[in-house]
């Protein structure tokens, strides 16, 4: 084996991954709870979301409040395709993705011109206009959306009535998909353009880094993933409309995990969605029907506290302390 | 004589009404070390962002190798094998040292291991190698600009800028460099830098410009620049300018 400590890490981080997936794959034969496997769907789906955020806003450094668009761009055209085509969601939701990715190049040729919080501000503001034509879209079903007609259970057409089970397989592989996607880019030269452009724009581009174009392809790639998630999720509550796909919650949703666990780093995600998302299920029960708005305010209180108290993360403040405790 | 590695035209640079180069032309040759000096600001600066790219001139042309670039963005610089520090240090500040000089040798190879092995080298060149793990915005300021030279170095240039690169150094430190900047050199590098420490620019340049309010008042081997009378008036000038202040 090798003495390399780089290229050990790495073999532990994978090794780490495969135990995980293991585990939880292992959770259903304990977890019989309907409720309870809901939850851990989404958990899931918002791991794997806040991955695929995390390659534009943690490692490029783009913060984007407007993933919501690319979500429900993957719902919308995967549905569409669906009942208008009876194209099979296994097809829909790479189409959806990379219908996703052309959008996000669209977005990104015009923004990535901005600096800082003006980039913030224009992806909530074009992430509000997509939401606004999707309202007022009426071959995509207006205000009333689509409703996706499930008749039995079928992996062809992936839906499933009686059981949560497969989509809870499924959640779990785009999870780990969205983990390895990252964890292969780590070590490539794109993940490397990204950070030196987040550091430090003039110094990456005197190294050869074209830093527009390395934006580019950050946000196609996390517009991709995060559509195939907006896919999954409309096959799984089999009812679409823009506020439950295109809504701005699910933009701070996909951006709160990442944050909460460490910006720009392989872990962070998974760790802040297996924390946040279980969190806002649980607050959501405990207020009823109306609890939309509580949600907002303890994510706000979220993002203010680490923002102000540990801007790292979790994983950030652990690994920091690991460096510190070596000789 | 052969052709020159780097040729600049009649360089213009215009910020509203300031004109920071005027009319500037010079050459770079391959293995040689041409000091560029001048008071504060005299457009050292502004004229290596023209020749790595980071503006285009106003007027005039950058040539390197025979071949206009004055079109190319500083990436495609970069790739074609000009490489700069910068006087006021740019590091990437939430990586470490070694990750630093990877973006640099990114340029040459795809291959993560390839780079990092490449990084490694050049960090050992410059004396950084036991930092390698730090962050970068950990480091003391002259370690800061020994990584500016490292990352700078991993693209594999062809020509080399400097701009005050041993600036707060210690004597021992500056020695160093004008060590490392001899062996560069000798490996055939060009190397343009930009230096104000008089000691350690004229017994190193094989080749001195001056600048002056943006134009080039002189140019020739050191020996006969410290007894040009323009360059001597043009620094006493700045103590003048200085002192008035
Ligand atoms: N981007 C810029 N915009 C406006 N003025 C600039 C810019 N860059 C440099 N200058 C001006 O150009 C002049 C030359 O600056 P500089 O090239 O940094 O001088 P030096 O490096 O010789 O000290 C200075 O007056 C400086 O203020
Ligand atoms: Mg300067």
């Amino acid at each position: 084996m090798t003495s390399d400590p780089h290229i050990k890490a790495r073999r532990e981080n994978i090794f780490v991954a495969i135990g995980v997936v293991f585990v939880v794959a292992c959770l259903p034969l304990f977890v019989t709870d309907v409720y309870v496997q809901n939850v851990l769907v989404l958990t899931l789906m918002y791991a794997a979301l806040s991955q695929s955020w995390n390659i534009l806003s943690g490692f490029c450094g783009q913060i984007s409040l407007g993933h919501a668009l690319y979500f429900g761009t993957g719902a919308y055209v995967t549905e569409l395709l669906f009942t208008k085509f009876g194209v099979a969601p296994w097809f829909g939701m790479p189409a959806g993705g990379l219908v996703a990715a052309v959008i996000a190049a669209a977005v990104g040729y015009p923004c990535f011109r901005l600096k800082g919080h003006y980039f913030v501000i224009a992806t909530i503001v074009i992430a509000e206009a997509g939401y606004l034509l999707m309202l007022n879209w009426d071959y995509a079903g207006a205000a009333q959306g689509i409703d996706i007609p499930v008749r039995a259970d079928s992996w062809a057409k992936f839906q499933f009535l009686r059981s949560k089970l497969p989509y809870f397989y499924f959640a779990l592989g785009f999870a780990f998909v969205a983990w390895l996607v990252t964890y292969m880019i780590e070590e490539s030269r794109w993940s490397y353009w990204w950070r030196a452009a987040k550091d430090n724009a003039d110094a990456a581009e005197s190294l050869g880094v074209d830093v527009f174009r390395s934006k580019m392809a950050a946000a196609a790639l996390s517009a991709f993933l995060t559509a195939v998630g907006g896919g999954f999720y409309a096959q799984f509550v089999s009812y679409i409309d823009p506020e439950s796909v295109m809504g701005f919650q699910f933009s701070l949703l996909m951006a709160l995990p990442a944050v909460l666990g460490g910006l720009g780093t392989l872990w962070g995600p998974a760790v802040g969605a297996g924390i946040l998302i279980p969190l806002t299920e649980l607050t959501r029960s405990f207020a009823g029907g109306s609890g939309k708005g509580l949600d907002l305010i303890i994510y706000g209180l979220l993002v203010m506290g680490i923002a102000l108290g540990r801007p790292e993360g979790i994983v950030g403040a652990v690994t920091k302390r690991a460096r510190k405790g070596r000789p | 004589m052969s052709e020159p590695l780097l040729d600049v035209r009649g360089v213009t640079q215009k910020f509203g009404g300031l004109v920071a180069n005027s009319d500037v032309s010079m050459q770079a040759r391959k293995g040689e070390i041409l000091g560029l000096i001048g008071p504060n600001g005299a457009g050292k600066s502004t004229l290596f962002n023209a020749i790595a790219g980071v503006c285009k001139p106003t007027r005039g042309r950058v040539f390197l190798a025979g071949a206009d670039v004055t079109e190319l963005g500083a990436p495609q610089r970069c790739a074609l094998g000009i490489a700069r520090t910068f006087q006021v240090v740019k590091s990437f500040e939430t990586m470490q040292v070694v990750e630093n000089v990877m973006v640099g040798a990114f340029v040459r190879t795809s291959s993560a291991r390839e780079a990092r092995a490449k990084a490694a080298d050049v960090l050992d060149l410059v004396g950084l190698r036991t930092r390698a793990n730090a962050m970068a915005g950990d480091l003391t300021p002259p370690e800061m600009r020994r990584l500016e030279v490292a990352r700078a170095l991993a693209t594999e240039p062809k020509l080399l800028l400097l701009d005050e690169a041993m600036t707060g150094l210690t004597p021992t430190e500056a020695q160093q460099g004008v060590e490392l900047v001899r062996r560069l050199r000798d490996s055939g590098i060009a190397i343009v830098m930009v230096e104000h420490v008089m000691e350690i620019v004229m017994p190193l340049a094989d080749r001195v410009v001056v600048l002056d309010l943006g134009r080039v008042i002189a140019e020739g081997p050191p020996a006969e620049i410290v007894r040009d009378e323009r360059v001597i008036s043009a620094y006493l000038g700045e103590r003048r300018r200085a002192r008035r202040a």
